[in-house]
This record gives C-alpha cells, sequence and structure tokens, in this order.
C-alpha cells in the first residue's frame, strides 16, 4: 500500500527548512503509545479467533468447565475431526467453492476480456448488468432463489449451490478481470499475434500471464465467499449429508447431547485457510470493491 | 459472414449473461410474483392471492416493531462501523513497528464466516462458562457464573448491543481497509500546505483528510448498509431473533415466515428490497454523493 511512502515523500521538504523539522519527527513516546494502542486493537480483533482455537483443543469433558486455558491439550481433536460425521459436510463445502471458483472461471475471463477489448453493440448494458449484480445480495432475494430451485428440481443437490455462489461471486470477477485486461497494451498481444502465434495463442501467451494477478485475486475471493456461504445454503440443502459445513455447524447449536469439541474443530478447519488465502490477496479486494461501486 | 461476426460478443459474453439471468435476476422476478400467489408449505401454488399476503404480512402483530428494529439496526450498526474505522484508520496509517502484523490481525473478522465468528461469539456469552462472562465476573459486573444477568442474550435488552457489536466487529476490517486506502491517495503536499498555514491536527484533519476521505467514506458506508440490512447469519446464530420476535429484524422475519407462508415471506422480501433501494437512495442523498464524486 501506498501509504508507507508517505512520510518519506514529505521528508525531503523538512530539510530544506530545517526549523520545521524539528515539531514533525515522531517523539518515541509516541510512537510506543501509537503501537501498543494498535497490538492491543488487533489482538481484540483476534480474540474470538484465539479462544475458537483454544476451545478446540480442550477435552470434552472439560467444555464446560470455566477456564480460558486447555487443562490439557488434546491435539487430536483436531485430526478425529477428519473422521467424524463433519468431515462429509467439509467435503460438500470443498465441492461447492472449487465449483463455483471453476465456474465463474469459465464465464467471467471470456466477458471480462471481450468486454476490456472490443467495443460491442450491448457493452455499456453487459457492464451496468454486472455492476447492479455486484449489488445485489442472495439474502435479499432468498424466496425467489428457493421457488427458482424448487421448479428445477434442483433443492438439496450441490449443483444448484455452485450455481448461485457462482452467479452471485461473477459481478466481482467480471469488474477485477475486465480492468486488468484493460491495463494490458493491445500492442503486446498485437505484437504476438504477428509473430504468429494466432489469436488465441497470443491471448495465452502474453495477455493471460500478464492478468495473472486479477485472475488470481478472483478466485481466491470466489472461492472465500463460496467457501463461507450460509443463508442459501441453509435454505436449498434439507438433509444433513447435503448441506456445507457452515450449514452443519449451524445445527450444531441448539442441540444437547453434542460433541462440542468437534464444533470448534470443524470452525478451526473452515476458519484458518480462508484468513491465510484472504490475507494473501486483501489489497487488491478493497481496491476491486471500491472502484466497482464507484465507477 | 457478416452474420457470424455479429454473434461473436454472444460467444464471449453470452455466458456471462445467462448466469446472472438465472441466478440473480430470475429470483428477483420469481419473488414477485410469488408475493402475489397462494402457495401451500410444500410449495404447490394453488393460484392468485391478490395483496392478500401483504395484508397479512402488514397485519402481523410484530411486523411495525420489527420493521424500526430494522433500521436502527442498520443505523446503529453503520454509524458505529464508520465512526471506529475513521479512527483506526488513522492510528493504522501511523508509522509504527510491526504495522503489517498489526493489519493483517484486522483482516481475520472480513476473512472468517461471519457464521463462525457469531457462533464464537455465543460461546463467548455462554451464561455458564463463558470467556466473556468471566471476564465479567472479574470485573465484579455479575456475582457468578449462570444465572439471568450473565445470560446476555436471553433477553432483549442485552441481546441487542450484542448483536450490535459483534456486527460492527465484522465490519470494521473491510470499512477501515477501504479507508486506508483512501487516506493512501491523499496526497502529502496538501498537508504539508496545510502546515505552512498554520492549521492544527483537528483543524487539517477535519478540513482536508474528511472531505478528500469522502469518496471512499460513501462507497465503503454504502458496501455496508447493504451488507447489514441483509444480514443475517449474526441473529440467526445467536439469538434467532427470540426472545418471541424482540431481536429480529426483517431479514429473520422473512426467513422464518418462509417455514409457514411462502407468499407472506415473498412479500416480506419485496418490502425488504425496496427498503434497501430507500435506504440507498436516502442515504446518497445525504452523504452528498452525486454532486461531490459523479
Amino acid at each position: 500500500m501506498a501509504v508507507k511512502t508517505l512520510p518519506t515523500q514529505a521528508r525531503p521538504h523538512h530539510h530544506a527548512r530545517p526549523r520545521g523539522a524539528a515539531p514533525r519527527r515522531m517523539p518515541q513516546l509516541k510512537t510506543v503509545i501509537i503501537a501498543a494502542a494498535a497490538y492491543v486493537i488487533a489482538f481484540v480483533f483476534l480474540f474470538p479467533y484465539i479462544v475458537m482455537l483454544l476451545t478446540s483443543l480442550r477435552a470434552q469433558d472439560s467444555l464446560r468447565d470455566v477456564t480460558f486455558w486447555p487443562e490439557e491439550w488434546v491435539w487430536s481433536n483436531l485430526t478425529n475431526f477428519w473422521t467424524s460425521g463433519l468431515a462429509g459436510n467439509l467435503w460438500v463445502t470443498i465441492k461447492v467453492a472449487a465449483g463455483s471458483t471453476i465456474l465463474v472461471l469459465l464465464v467471467a475471463l471470456p466477458a471480462a476480456y471481450y468486454s476490456a477489448r472490443h467495443n460491442f453493440r450491448g457493452r455499456t448494458a453487459f457492464l451496468i448488468l454486472v455492476l447492479i449484480t455486484q449489488m445485489f445480495q442472495p439474502t435479499a432475494m432468498l424466496v425467489g432463489i428457493y421457488r427458482e430451485f424448487y421448479q428445477f428440481g434442483l433443492v438439496d443437490s450441490t449443483w444448484s449451490l455452485i450455481l448461485v455462489n457462482g452467479g452471485f461471486n461473477l459481478a466481482f470477477a467480471v469488474w477485477i478481470l475486465n480492468a486488468y485486461f484493460a491495463s494490458i497494451p493491445r500492442e503486446l498481444e498485437e505484437a504476438a499475434f504477428i509473430d504468429g502465434n494466432g489469436r488465441f495463442g497470443a491471448l495465452f501467451r502474453i495477455t493471460l500471464p500478464l492478468a495473472m494477478p486479477g485472475v488470481i485475486t478472483a478466485l481466491i475471493f470466489t472461492f472465500i465467499a463460496a467457501w463461507n456461504e450460509f443463508v442459501v445454503a441453509l435454505t436449498l440443502t434439507t438433509t444433513p449429508e447435503n448441506q456445507p459445513l457452515t450449514v452443519a455447524l449451524n445445527s450444531f447449536i441448539g442441540q444437547y447431547q453434542v460433541d462440542w469439541q468437534n464444533l470448534f474443530a470443524g470452525s478451526v478447519i473452515a476458519t484458518i485457510p480462508v484468513i491465510i488465502l484472504f490475507a494473501l490477496i486483501e489489497r487488491k479486494v478493497v481496491g476491486g470493491l471500491t472502484a466497482g461501486s464507484i465507477k | 459472414m457478416k452474420r457470424l461476426r455479429a454473434l461473436e460478443p454472444l460467444a464471449w459474453v453470452g455466458p456471462a449473461v445467462v448466469l446472472i439471468a438465472v441466478v440473480v435476476l430470475w429470483p428477483v422476478i420469481e419473488m414477485i410474483r410469488s408475493s402475489f400467489l397462494k402457495i401451500s408449505r410444500f410449495g404447490v401454488v394453488q393460484g392468485g392471492n391478490g395483496l392478500a399476503n401483504y395484508e397479512k404480512l402488514f397485519g402481523e402483530k410484530d411486523f411495525a416493531d420489527i420493521m424500526v428494529r430494522s433500521v436502527i439496526w442498520v443505523v446503529a450498526v453503520v454509524a458505529l462501523t464508520v465512526l471506529i474505522s475513521l479512527a483506526l484508520a488513522q492510528l493504522f496509517n501511523q508509522q509504527f513497528p510491526l504495522r503489517k502484523v498489526a493489519r493483517w490481525a484486522l483482516i481475520a473478522p472480513w476473512a472468517a464466516s461471519v457464521l463462525m465468528t457469531a457462533i464464537i461469539f455465543k460461546w463467548m456469552l455462554d451464561p455458564e462458562v463463558g470467556v466473556i462472562n468471566q471476564i465479567r465476573l472479574k470485573l465484579g459486573l455479575i456475582d457468578a457464573m449462570g444465572g439471568a444477568a450473565a445470560d446476555q442474550l436471553g433477553d432483549a435488552s442485552t441481546a441487542m448491543p450484542w448483536l450490535v457489536f459483534v456486527a460492527v466487529f465484522v465490519s470494521v476490517p473491510f470499512t477501515t481497509y477501504a479507508l486506508l486506502a483512501g487516506l493512501a491517495t491523499i496526497p502529502a503536499d496538501v498537508y504539508e500546505a496545510a502546515r505552512m498555514d498554520g492549521a492544527g491536527r483537528f483543524r487539517t484533519y477535519w478540513s482536508i483528510t474528511l472531505p478528500l476521505l469522502r469518496p471512499a467514506l460513501t462507497v465503503a458506508a454504502l458496501i455496508n448498509v447493504m451488507n447489514v440490512f441483509n444480514s443475517f447469519p449474526i441473529i440467526w446464530a445467536m439469538t434467532h431473533g427470540q426472545p418471541g420476535y424482540s431481536t429480529a429484524t426483517s431479514t429473520i422475519l422473512m426467513f422464518i415466515l418462509k417455514g409457514s407462508d411462502i407468499g407472506e415471506s415473498a412479500a416480506m422480501s419485496v418490502v425488504n428490497f425496496g427498503m434497501v433501494i430507500v435506504l440507498t437512495v436516502i442515504f446518497l442523498r445525504v452523504s452528498r454523493w452525486n454532486k461531490e464524486v459523479a
């Protein structure tokens, strides 16, 4: 982020006026206070996930004890998860997330590329459609989604979840990919075309590799969104085996005799990977989301 | 040949249009249509229903309360989110050691599923063993674990603030990051000029930073309005809208109605949809977005 360069840009001006430099230099104490405040806030935002991790490592019979730290560290909770019934739900989540990511890739890439390179009739209409879609949320039209898939006979099917997640994340992918393709000079592609690569050869050898950061951002964003999705899955899946992990974990709550530590192991497995994935693309997501709604 | 050329865009863009039409637009039409139909619990259409679904919805005794609560919910969550994020963006924009690591920590609630975060908060608020109640016990806010005082989610007057807290908690990271990106676009020489004119720190922030931050602020707040109005998992996981309907918003009511009367639930969705549009227009008016940006 360019924020980092701000103070360094300002510094030469200070040196030009030696008297002005003194009050601007950050006193040691101020830095300490700022850092301490930032660390405390960072800890607050991590705290629930730390609690989640610690709870997942507690022995099952100690879960109703009033304690913060596990009395004994039961690492096997995390491995036992894979043989519990929830592993099947994790598998559904993986299928939905991977399926909608592939769907978005197949559909968004050509659309974004073509609308960035060619001026065709309906181009503006298409881009406006994409923009409006980005504002729509599946929760707002849940009944419509349910009615539609009921008529298709696709209720309780993984395919319907892949379709819905793909459809609602398409807009962001098209938007960010369109911006990437538009920023790659047409001349590069034409040069490769003249060198005898053919139109698709030029696209695959030159343009696509240059757009890779955008492609990866769009893919990870779609994957995470589909991975975390809850409301649509809650509405469209009825049998426990067909539910993704979010829905399965939610139905854990409210039951009395449950393997609570499986719930927390499940949430650790459902949460930690996406936090790490998200950290990789965070910068581009902010740009994509805000730019998408401004222009 | 010429005709084939004309069909070319269709091959590239067509699939995207079809997917959006089938998954996003069709449900909107289906939702509006369903709101005028009489539909059995099992999904069988039993004919037209005129405005009866809407009449039944407006006649629900909790309807008015729920709509008022939904608006307060959106305004409270978005306002708190924006205020806190403005402060955090300012803080995380300063230079300090390990700033990158601290910023990464902020990502967690944004990346994690909102449902998971809500489940963890429900666990932390558990009346008998929850961490938050352990802390409240240490601070002397409650006398013992368990009991009514520790059951924060059991009563609307204490549950609502916690629901708002969790909603703000998951909204702040994105908003802060959007504002940090906005701060990065403000050129350093603007501040230099303000300093030379003798503007104090507060004055500089009020007359320079905030106005220049307005585009980022508007977009971030708008995205939050959409998200918060449609936010379902937090309330669903933590209280189910209970006790009674005392912590329910319109989205929760819509979901509950879906189990008993799909037509009425569709009517609720349509009303909800209208509310989002109205709120958005009001918000854009208030923030004078059209004049300043477009």
